[in-house]
């Protein structure tokens, strides 16, 4: 469904992106992990339409994305790793503006608020301000906000970080629900448990580069292969990527 | 469409939902302008004006000096104390004293003696405030009229000019004068020594000679309308209004770089929707606003201190709406060009106060130095106040706000054109 291919994106000397490529398929979570500076946040934006790529092409179902106001981004959900909330406003006013972006309004609206807030077990606070929301219900309305459009991929940059186990878990089902429910899910993070829970894929990248792109199982065996049979999935990442300390 | 008003919704909700930040945007403009306002509110109002505080000290006493002293003591414009030398001097130096006026010794005769004849003229030392220059030059000028009145009185009508004359005719001979110019003199004085004599040796009545030749009708022009009065209240929400629309402008760009560092940008970014429609939204709601404010102070001030729009009513509209229009866009224009909020707001509110001080919304254009006014044309501020000066106060007709008008729009396209060109888009 999503494809990227031999995407570049420089800012000033520095490549951030480099020659990445990969698929995202219906009903599938691909997890993209990597150390700070990786690239993956820059892959994830160019993806979303935030950055133009300097090469490269990201297509949905064959069609590639093209200006700001192409019509092929309503198919695109967006989680960023901020809490891209309005603390002023209830989860309800946040929810209808964000609607309307993608064109959603009336009645449609409003259903589309009761399914995503329903879905992150939020409904009962529709009216509450988010400023008086805990951490983990932020968190949960963050991932509300980006399925309100019911698109088709989910963008998921970093969305557990600084969430109680509670919240990350509930998170985790409703991902589960997505997946499904026939969503195509990219979702970057640090967390090698969750891209061991979640990832029907990873792929693993580093200095704009992808290292490897592998099932689980895939990565497990060469883990295996380089360590023994006790080898973790942290053990390869860190071998892909290096032990020096990042940025 | 639906995307546009949900996001100039949202930033009326945000505004609004604020109390703080909606008393700030109403209360303080009124606040300031009414202060103002009740410093420059001119002469117009019902209340008295303020007098230059002046200090006279008659070290004199002659006839003149006394004279003098009674024509500075009746002018309506001058607050006079008749206070010893040192407490004049120490008056002046506290402040409290704007010019203190000291007739010497002898003043009255030698005065008398320059008049009518080629005597040493004397001097009268003006002690001053240096920081109230400008008191020094109207003292100077009504002094100059209220001495020219008691020696041209008193050489014809009075005691002491009866003995300047009569001691002039005795020492011209030794004058030194040209013959023929001392029989012109001679003359000309005893006519002079007639007059007076027939005016009687008490002084008689006043013989109306040697005034002041002309007297003065203050009118003020400030609209068609006779029957308005100027209103200094109607400039100082005009200059306030601006500078806090200015202020309000900084906040919207505040606001967008906030979203910027919260991650909300990058959802408006992920829509689909164009660059041109998110910066509109803004621009739309700033432009609301900021006209709001401005509306908010300006019925203030026509309910409270009976400000009136004399001029034209629409253009009055199209001026407020071209101001509004052009404060969001520099609010814009502030989001376009900052990296950081907090350095950001520094910048602009620097920008700011220097944009509204040399726009004249502290105080009225016309008081800079003529460069000044020049040079000023090329701030937006002061196409904005002296267009709502010229719909309110000086009454002028719609064809008087075309140009402010344009001005503004004028200001708006630059400052949208240049935040289209250095905005930020790329969110990473």
């Amino acid at each position: 469904m999503l494809a990227i291919s031999s995407l570049h994106k420089s800012f000033g000397p520095v490549a951030a992106v480099n020659g990445v490529s990969f698929n995202v398929d219906r009903g599938q979570l691909v997890g993209l992990l990597g150390p700070n500076g990786a690239g993956k946040t820059t892959t994830v934006s160019m993806i979303a339409g935030l950055v133009s790529p300097d090469r490269g092409a990201v297509t949905i179902d064959g069609v590639r994305l093209s200006s700001d106001t192409d019509p092929v981004k309503r198919r695109i959900g967006l989680v960023p790793q901020d809490l891209a909330l309005y603390d002023e406003l209830s989860a309800g006013a946040n929810l209808r503006l964000f609607g309307a972006l993608y064109g959603l309004s009336g009645a449609g609206l409003e259903k589309a608020i009761m399914t995503s807030l329903t879905l992150v077990g939020l409904f009962d606070r529709v009216r509450d301000k988010v400023k008086t929301y805990s951490g983990g219900m932020k968190r949960r309305l963050n991932l509300a906000a980006g399925l309100l459009h019911d698109p088709d991929i989910l963008l998921l940059d970093e969305p557990t970080v600084g969430v109680d186990p509670q919240s990350r878990n509930a998170i985790f089902d409703n991902l589960e629900q997505l997946k499904a429910r026939g969503k195509a899910l990219l979702y970057t993070t640090h967390y090698m448990e969750e891209a061991e829970r979640l990832a029907d894929r990873i792929v693993v990248m580093d200095h704009g580069r992808v290292l490897a792109d592998d099932t689980l199982a895939g990565l497990r065996a060469r883990a295996s292969a380089a360590h023994g049979a006790s080898a973790s999935l942290e053990t390869l990442f860190l071998d892909l990527t290096g032990r020096s300390l990042r940025d | 469409m639906a995307a546009f008003v949900a996001l100039v919704r949202k930033d009326l909700q945000l505004f609004f939902g604020d109390r703080r930040a909606v008393i700030l945007s109403f209360a303080i403009p009124i606040a300031i302008a009414s202060f103002f306002g009740s410093i420059f509110r001119g002469s117009g109002g019902d209340s008295e004006p303020a007098k230059i505080p002046v200090a006279v000290v008659d070290q004199d006493g002659s006839a003149i000096s006394t004279a003098i002293v009674a024509g500075i003591q009746n002018d309506k414009n001058l607050a006079v104390s008749m206070p010893s030398l040192a407490e004049a001097r120490s008056s002046v130096q506290r402040g409290r004293t704007a010019v203190a006026a000291i007739i010497p010794p002898g003043f009255g005769a030698a005065a008398g003696r320059a008049f009518i004849a080629r005597g040493e003229r004397p001097q009268m030392e003006m002690l001053f405030d240096p920081s109230r220059a400008a008191e020094l030059g109207m003292v100077r000028g009504m002094l100059t009229g209220h001495v020219m009145e008691a020696v041209g009185r008193e050489v014809f009508n009075g005691s002491q000019g009866r003995d300047l004359v009569d001691e002039t005719l005795r020492t011209l001979d030794a004058s030194g004068m040209p013959a023929a110019q001392q029989e012109t003199l001679r003359n000309l004085l005893q006519a002079v020594q007639r007059l007076n004599q027939q005016a009687g040796p008490s002084g008689g009545a006043p013989a109306n000679v040697m005034t002041v030749p002309y007297t003065v009708k203050e009118s003020a022009v400030v609209s068609g309308n006779s029957n308005v009065k100027y209103n200094g209240y109607a400039h100082s929400f005009a200059g306030m209004g601006i500078q806090f629309l200015l202020f309000t402008a900084i906040e919207l760009g505040m606001g967008i770089l906030l979203e910027r560092e919260r991650g909300l940008w990058k959802r408006f970014r992920s829509a689909p929707l164009s660059r041109v429609m998110l910066l509109a939204a803004r621009g739309m709601s700033g432009t609301i606003l900021t006209l709001l404010m401005l509306v908010v102070s300006f019925a203030f001030a026509m309910v409270v201190f009976r400000v009136r729009i004399d001029g034209s009513v629409l253009g009055f509209a199209l001026v407020a709406i071209s101001c509004s229009i052009m404060a969001a866009t520099f609010g814009l224009l502030v989001s376009a060009l900052g990296k950081t909020p907090a350095a950001t707001r520094r910048v602009a509110t620097f920008a700011v106060l220097i944009m509204v001080m040399l726009g004249g919304a502290w105080v009225p254009s016309f008081i800079f130095p003529a460069w000044l006014q020049r040079i000023t044309v090329v701030i937006p501020a002061r196409w904005a106040v002296d267009g709502l000066d010229a719909m309110t106060w000086r009454g002028l007709p719609l064809d008087a706000a075309i140009m402010p008008t344009i001005v503004l729009l004028g200001f708006a396209a630059l400052f949208a054109a240049l935040t289209l060109s250095r905005f930020r888009w790329e969110e990473t």
